[in-house]
C-alpha cells in the first residue's frame, strides 16, 4: 500500500449512505468493473463518469453509514480512488474498506476545509495531509495496528491465503 | 463488566476485555442473505474448502425471494449450490422470510449468543440477549473459513426509556425518537443497552423493531436485558442450550440518554434521512401514492394486526397503493389465521409473499419519480425505495395504515380528523 498519496479532491457532503454509493436497484451485479461506474450514483451518476482514476473522494461525516453492502467500497475501489478521506466513517463500511485494501482516513472538518477539484498530498503515517493551493497542513487520525496490518497485506484476501497455507503445512 | 463484553470476553477465551481492544471471537451463528454472493466469491479467492461448523451457517433468501430477474435467479441459484456442496444444515430458501424474522422463529438466535451476518440490520438480535452484528461478504468469508472474527470491544451507550406510551403510539415511534435526538452518528462503533420501565415491560416484537433502528444511529450492536416474554420465546424454540449473561451492577456507561415515552405523540422521519424526526402532528399535509406495511422493522404480526384494526370495515384512499408483506411465513400463515389479511385485503391492500419487499428497491413495489411512500421500514435515503426523486416518510405501522385511509400521512390517534 502506498502510504504518500495525491490527487484531486472532490467533496461530498454528511450522512452519504450506502444506498447513494450504491443504489439497492444495482445490487444483483457482481462484475467489478461494472459495480464501479456506477459509483455514487445515488449522489449523481455524472460523479463516475467525470472521475478520473488517482482522483480523492473526500466526505463529511459518518460516511457509508447505511446498509452492510461491499459494493459500495468495491465501486469506491473501481472508480479509481485509491483512498477515502471524511469527516468520519460509519463502521461496516469501515470494515469492509479495509478488507479489501481500501484505507479510509479520518480527518476532522476536512469537507468544509477543501473544495471540488483541489489538489492534496496525503501521508497516512505522518497524520498529515496538505492542501497545495494554500499550503495548509490537516492532521488526520493514525488506523488502528490490526487495519493497518491487513492494509499492508493488500487486504484480508491476501493475509487469508497465507493463514491458509500454514494451516495445510502444518496439518 | 457489560453483558456484551462479557459475550466477548467467553468467545474470545477471555477473563476479561477492556473498551477499544482487538479480540478474536468465535461466531455462534453465521447468517449470509440473498445479496451477498460475493461472500462466495471472496471464500473461494480466500483458498477456502470447507465451511468450518455446517451447523452453524445459513443462507437465507429474502432480499430477491422470489427472484424478480434472471440475474437474481442466478443468485440464488450459485447460492443453493454452495449450501449443497457445503451440506449446510440449515437453508432458508424464498418461502421462508426476511432473515432478522427467520433466524429467532427458527431457534438460531438465543441469549449470550454471537451471530453475525451480511446485514446492517443484525443489531435486531440484541432484541433476545445476544450479541448481533453485520459484515460485508468479504469479512462473512473469513468467519465461514474460521469461525472466528475480529472485534473492537465497543463503549457501551445506555438509553434509558421509561413510561408507558398511550394506545396507538408504538414501539417505531419510541425508535423514531431516541434516534431523532442521537442522530444517525450518535452511536457509531459503539454498542446501544436499552433499559428502563418501558424496555422491562415490552414483548418480543417491540424489542426487536428497536433493536433493529440501533444501527440508523450507526451502533455496532443493540442489548436489551432478557425478560420473560423473550426468555418464554426462546426457551421453545432454541436449538442449543443458553446462558443469560447480566451486567454487572455498578457498570459505568459511556454516555446515558434519557427519554420518557408517557405523553409521546406518534413520529415520523421525514425524507430524506433516518434522523429527521418530527411529532407527525407537526409535518404539513403530505399526500402519499404508496402505504407500506412490512421488512424486518415492521413487518410482523403484532404491526399487521395494528394495520387491521385501523382498516377492517373500511377502504383505503381510492389514489393509494397499500402493500403487506408479512416478515416470514410464520408471521403469513398466523395472519391469515387471525383473518388480518383477509380484513387488509377487503380495505384494498396488496399482499405480497414474505420478504424484504420494494424496502431497498430490489422488487414488489419499488416507487417512481415524485412519489411519495409512508412506510415502516428502516431507511429513507434518497433513491431508497426507487427513483431517487421519490419520498419516504418512516412511521409506525399504525400511521402508514391511518394514512392509507386518508391517502395523507395521518396521525392513527385522531383517525381521519387530521
Amino acid at each position: 500500500m502506498d502510504t504518500k498519496i495525491s490527487g484531486k479532491v472532490i467533496v461530498l457532503g454528511n450522512n452519504i449512505d450506502t444506498d447513494q454509493i450504491y443504489p439497492g436497484r444495482f445490487l444483483e451485479i457482481t462484475n467489478a468493473e461494472e459495480i464501479g461506474k456506477r459509483c455514487l450514483s445515488g449522489v449523481s451518476p455524472e460523479i463516475a463518469e467525470k472521475f478520473q482514476k488517482g482522483d480523492i473522494v473526500v466526505a463529511g461525516t459518518n460516511f457509508g453509514c447505511g446498509s452492510s453492502r461491499e459494493h459500495a467500497a468495491i465501486a469506491i475501489i473501481n472508480m479509481g480512488s485509491s483512498v477515502v478521506l471524511a469527516d468520519s466513517f460509519a463502521r461496516i463500511f469501515f470494515r469492509n474498506a479495509i478488507n479489501l485494501g481500501l484505507p479510509l482516513i479520518t480527518c476532522k472538518g476536512i469537507s468544509s476545509k477543501v473544495k471540488d477539484g483541489q489538489l492534496v498530498e496525503l501521508d497516512i503515517e505522518a497524520g498529515e495531509l496538505t492542501v497545495k493551493e494554500t499550503g495548509e497542513v490537516l492532521k488526520t487520525d493514525k488506523l488502528g495496528d490490526y487495519a493497518m496490518s491487513i492494509l499492508e497485506a493488500g487486504g484480508i484476501k491476501p493475509l487469508m491465503r497465507e493463514k491458509m497455507r500454514k494451516l495445510k503445512a502444518d496439518q | 463488566m457489560h453483558a456484551i463484553e462479557k459475550i466477548l470476553a467467553k468467545n474470545s477465551g477471555r477473563e476479561l476485555v477492556e473498551t477499544g481492544e482487538i479480540v478474536m471471537a468465535k461466531v455462534d451463528f453465521a447468517e449470509i442473505n440473498d445479496l451477498y454472493l460475493q461472500t462466495v466469491y471472496s471464500f473461494y479467492e480466500m483458498d477456502g474448502e470447507k465451511v468450518w461448523d455446517k451447523d452453524r451457517a445459513a443462507f437465507v433468501f429474502d432480499h430477491y425471494a422470489p427472484a424478480p430477474t434472471i440475474a437474481s435467479a442466478q443468485i440464488h441459484k450459485e447460492m443453493r449450490e454452495f449450501a449443497r456442496e457445503q451440506d449446510l444444515t440449515y437453508h432458508f430458501d424464498v418461502n421462508a422470510g426476511v432473515c432478522h424474522q427467520v433466524m429467532p422463529e427458527a431457534g438460531l438466535v438465543y441469549p449470550g449468543m454471537i451471530l453475525v451476518a451480511t446485514d446492517s440490520h443484525t443489531t435486531t438480535h440484541g432484541a433476545f440477549g445476544a450479541l448481533g452484528t453485520g459484515v460485508g461478504a468479504t469479512d462473512m468469508a473469513t468467519i465461514l473459513m474460521t469461525g472466528e472474527l475480529w472485534f473492537r470491544v465497543p463503549e457501551v451507550i445506555e438509553v434509558r426509556i421509561d413510561g408507558i406510551p398511550k394506545h396507538g403510539v408504538m414501539p417505531k415511534d419510541v425508535v423514531l425518537l431516541v434516534l431523532g435526538k442521537l442522530k444517525a452518528d450518535g452511536a457509531v462503533y459503539k454498542a446501544i443497552d436499552f433499559t428502563g420501565t418501558y424496555i422491562e415491560q415490552l414483548g418480543v416484537a417491540g424489542r426487536m423493531v428497536i433493536c433493529n433502528m440501533a444501527v440508523e444511529m450507526g451502533a455496532k450492536t443493540a442489548y436489551m436485558q432478557p425478560n420473560d416474554e423473550v426468555l418464554e420465546y426462546v426457551s421453545k424454540r432454541a436449538v442449543r442450550p443458553f446462558e443469560v449473561v447480566f451486567t454487572d451492577d455498578g457498570y459505568q456507561y459511556s454516555e446515558t440518554y434519557h427519554f420518557e415515552v408517557t405523553d409521546l405523540e406518534p413520529q415520523v422521519a421525514a425524507p430524506s434521512s433516518v434522523d429527521n424526526v418530527f411529532n407527525l402532528d407537526d409535518v404539513e399535509k403530505v399526500r402519499i401514492d404508496q402505504a407500506f406495511v412490512g421488512t424486518c422493522t415492521g413487518g410482523r404480526l403484532e404491526d399487521i394486526q395494528a394495520a387491521a384494526d385501523i382498516l377492517r370495515d373500511k377502504k383505503i384512499a381510492k389514489w393509494v397503493r397499500l402493500l403487506v408483506i408479512p416478515a416470514s411465513t410464520e408471521v403469513m400463515q398466523e395472519s391469515i389465521k387471525k383473518g388480518y389479511l383477509q380484513e387488509l385485503m377487503d380495505a384494498g391492500a396488496t399482499i405480497s409473499t414474505p420478504g424484504c419487499g420494494p424496502c431497498l428497491s430490489a422488487h414488489e413495489g419499488v416507487i417512481a419519480s415524485g412519489e411519495v411512500c409512508v412506510s415502516t421500514s428502516n431507511r429513507n435515503f434518497p433513491g431508497r425505495m426507487g427513483s431517487t426523486d421519490s419520498k419516504i416518510y418512516l412511521a409506525s405501522p399504525a400511521t402508514v395504515a391511518a394514512s392509507a385511509l386518508t391517502g395523507y400521512l395521518t396521525n392513527p390517534i385522531e383517525r381521519g380528523d387530521k
